[in-house]
């Protein structure tokens, strides 16, 4: 028996005559981790969904130990050993920790008839969720449970079906950096333990410390693979884009002199979620806002914005008190606000780009005393603002918001803010989930703006994109602001240091 | 600020609890002021009554739940349930009982199976697919009785007068009928998959479920409940006019939901939609005893569906809002 476990050669898949996966080869071996590093739409997800069985491949081989295999659905794919950890989790919050790891293979009371052994349920459960360090009991409802345990609650669901190949997808990106650490140590115990793992991320810095071999996909074919040593971070970044970015940042000229203050807050708490935060944001500046998951970032930006409520401060925008609970007064103020969950609050997934960019304008856009609007004209305002930031798609009132890739979603997103002209724009991880050409792309549109005088407010999780972007970083922790960083203090160990200190 | 966070989500369960209890709490006070406004009203041999009136809601309610528990909706059972008691009373009339349950039950889970297949097969929303299927069965239904009166045969209505061990048959059938459904759904793979389907359907395919085998099943269940509910009110009324079953998806919509089912899919369970039935019967049977007005009974009934609904959506609001709204401390 060879320790080659996966030996993937050939894959060929096409949508609808667009070959999206060209003659993609891979290789996996017992007790390794490989990295799959690519932009979005370079192939990872249709590759590891033919591995899943989620879709079927038009040619090409899948050997798993030698023999060739074909999963054509999940179900097919975990007999055969292989788990696909989704970036959306697939569990159900309405079910036990326990009935979720065993939802499709109960333990049975009596060997041919259907009713559920509980104890046997219970025993197997605790012993699953034990190899994954998950200290909870298997009866507390997932409903209960954080993000980063609902993962583990996944992994011991792979293990308890004997997976042989583990396929994580992003598997970190609603994970704290502490959820993170810990699912890097179950990951190695598990390839101690001779599981194989495929890890999918864009975090390269991650793939990078955590993978014995890499792979990297562009335009559905395999550009780059081998032992991680033969890898850098720039040398992915080339490989991944297919030319050198000589920066990840764009430059931006900073906008010099004493500028109007646009947004002022002092004092803004509301129990368990922020406490007494104070700061100014000038027209013209990028404040950046760290923090580890948790912190009250996102609340913050949802109280700022109208969308939560907040006990005791004050919101000022230039000059004038905003009120509470206004998310229009704070749009009609100039405010805009990029929310996190792009697909759940951000878009409509199935209108057109220009119906998702007019959204939040179609007061302005009507006219007369009816308020009648002009579809054409809307089109048109659409696809000017669209085409300004590149949105990559041919038809803007034709297209599915749902078609496009996660950077073009995220596009539309900004567009549709871009049209209001905001002269305040709270962007909350304005690059989460996509690529890196892509997150260039975002970086510039923010420079644009700043450089034409608006005030960005930019939460991110990502240190190094906020070292790159702002001009001052305000720290978070627990709900209350750490402390301010000006750009010449700028240090990644010293932000991290300020988020984590109690 | 820790401590904060605990009594704001403490005030924010107990609202979660006191809607859970809203259908409870409806019920107190509809008996108080049905018993105070009529003297009948709070009597044993009434409530007595009321259970039993109440067990064909019931026991369709209950196979409502399994639909409503993947996020579907069965519009049609008003209607197979008169298509049963038309075939009941016309085609296996002389049949004991023993044959003659099981062939009606099988012409319920073949009008669920049609429902179904129309969902599964074509992916139709559930909602249409049985509001067709709600015309189409009476229709044929009227057919086949050409609109007069089906009496039933004496076994049938034998079943409906008498009692077994002090309790009306209709009690035991629905007792049955609510053991088996409530181990279903809590004791088998097969029920806990049901509250995963309805939970996530997408999530559910993913986990290696045969999401369409079951949607597909409930509505065979919801159907051969419907079944079942028939032959309970028709052996009650001893025979099925054409409008038998007119309107039932009402009430028994109305019984599932107020019972704590979700309109939303994943939860409920067969406890609360009893409960709930005995809720709309008690309705009904108070407003029978005040003698009020019969054009009130919908306005009535429609302003209890609308409470169910509204409790639902509040519910589901708050549990959405618990999930997302919690700040994480790293430990």
């Amino acid at each position: 028996m060879s320790d080659l476990l996966l030996k993937v050669s050939g894959l060929n898949k096409s949508f609808f005559g667009v070959p999206v996966l060209r003659d993609v080869g891979l290789e996996l071996h017992r007790g390794a981790v490989l990295g799959l590093v690519g932009e979005n739409g370079s192939g990872k997800s249709t590759t590891m969904n033919i591995l899943g069985g989620v879709l079927a491949k038009d040619s090409g081989r899948v050997e798993l130990d030698g023999e060739e295999v074909a999963p054509t659905n999940s179900r097919d794919a975990l007999a055969l050993g292989i788990a696909f950890i989704h970036q959306e989790l697939s569990l159900f919050p309405n079910l036990s920790v326990e009935e979720n790891i065993f939802l499709d293979h109960f333990p049975r009371k009596f060997a041919r008839l259907p009713f559920v052994d509980r104890r046997t349920l219970r025993d197997r459960a605790q012993k699953a969720i034990e190899l994954v360090d998950l200290r909870v009991s298997p009866v507390t409802p997932v409903m209960r449970l954080p993000q980063g345990e609902r993962q583990l609650v996944e992994i011991a669901k792979a293990l308890s079906r004997q997976a042989r190949l583990i396929i994580f997808d992003e598997p970190t990106t609603s994970l704290t950096a502490r959820e993170t650490e810990r699912l890097f140590t179950i990951i190695g115990r598990l390839r101690a333990q001779g599981i194989s793992i495929i890890y999918i991320s864009h975090i390269l810095g991650d793939v990078l410390r955590l993978c014995d071999e890499i792979a990297v996909l562009r335009d559905g074919q395999v550009v780059g693979a081998g032992p991680r040593d033969d890898f850098t971070i720039e040398r992915l970044v080339t490989l991944m884009v297919g030319r050198t970015i000589d920066r990840l940042f764009p430059e931006r000229n900073p906008v010099s002199g004493p500028q109007r203050t646009a947004l002022s807050v002092r004092g803004v708490s509301q129990p368990g979620i922020v406490k007494d935060i104070s700061f100014d944001l000038s027209l013209g500046e990028v404040l950046g806002v760290s923090g580890l998951m948790g912190s009250g970032r996102s609340e913050l930006a949802r109280i700022l914005f109208g969308l939560d409520p907040y006990s005791e401060g004050e919101i000022r925008v230039q000059d004038a008190k905003l009120p509470p609970l206004a998310p229009r007064a704070a749009m009609d103020r100039g405010m805009a606000f990029l929310t996190e969950d792009r697909r759940g609050e951000g878009l409509m997934m199935e209108a057109s780009i220009s119906d998702n960019i007019v959204l939040p304008s179609l007061v302005e856009q009507s006219s007369g005393f009816l308020r009648w609007l002009n579809p054409s004209e809307l089109t048109k305002a659409a696809r000017d603002v669209a085409e300004r930031i590149r949105v990559n798609a041919k038809a803007v009132d034709r297209t599915a918001v749902r078609t496009l890739s996660g950077g073009n979603q995220q596009k539309v997103v900004i567009a549709k803010w871009l049209l209001r002209a905001p002269s305040i724009f709270i962007l909350d991880e304005p690059t989460r989930g996509i690529d890196v050409g892509a997150k260039y792309e975002v970086y510039k549109i923010i420079n644009e703006m700043v450089g034409a005088g608006a005030a960005v407010l930019f939460i991110s999780s990502e240190i190094e994109e906020l070292i790159g972007m702002a001009d001052r970083i305000m720290v978070m922790g627990r709900g209350e602001v750490r402390g301010f960083f000006s750009r010449g203090s700028f240090d990644r160990e010293t932000l991290m240091g300020a988020a984590l200190w109690e | 600020m820790r401590k904060d966070a605990l009594s704001r989500l403490d005030s924010r369960t107990l609202v979660l609890i006191a809607l859970r209890l809203a259908p409870l709490m409806l019920f107190a006070i509809l008996c108080v002021a049905f018993g105070l406004l009529s003297d009948r009203f709070i009597s044993l041999a009434n409530f007595r009554n009321i259970l039993t009136q109440s067990t064909h809601v019931a026991v369709m309610a209950i196979g409502m739940t399994f639909v409503l528990l993947v996020r579907g909706v069965d519009l049609s059972i008003g209607s197979a349930m008169y298509l049963v008691a038309v075939t009941l009373g016309l085609y296996l009339p002389d049949l004991p009982l023993l044959v003659s349950i099981p062939a009606i039950i099988l012409i319920g889970v073949i009008f669920g199976a049609v429902n179904a297949s129309f969902i599964t097969g074509l992916r139709i929303a559930s909602f249409i697919v049985t509001l067709a299927t709600l015309f189409i069965g009476r229709g044929f239904a009227l057919y086949l009785s050409e609109t007069r009166m089906v009496f039933q045969s004496d076994t049938v209505q034998t079943l409906g007068r008498s009692s077994f061990v002090g309790l009306p048959w209709a009690i035991w059938i629905a007792a049955s009928v609510a053991a088996v459904a409530w181990v279903t759904l809590t004791q088998t793979p097969f029920g806990r998959q049901i509250y995963a389907v309805g939970a996530d359907p997408d999530a559910a395919a993913k986990a290696g479920i045969r999401v369409q085998a079951i949607v597909f099943s409930v509505f065979c269940i919801c159907g051969a409940c419907a079944a079942v509910g028939a032959l309970i009110s028709v052996s009650q009324v001893g025979g099925a006019s054409a409008t038998f079953g007119y309107q039932e998806e009402f009430p028994v919509i109305a019984a599932a939901v107020l019972g704590g089912t979700s309109l939303f899919g994943g939860r409920g369970g067969v406890i609360g939609s009893i409960f709930g039935a005995v809720l709309v019967q008690t309705t009904s049977n108070g407003l029978v005893m005040l003698n009020a007005n019969p054009y009130l009974y919908p306005l009535v009934n429609s302003l209890i569906i609308f409470v169910a609904a509204w409790v639902d959506g509040r519910r589901r609001i708050m549990t959405e809002r618990l999930e997302q709204r919690k700040i994480r401390v790293e430990a």
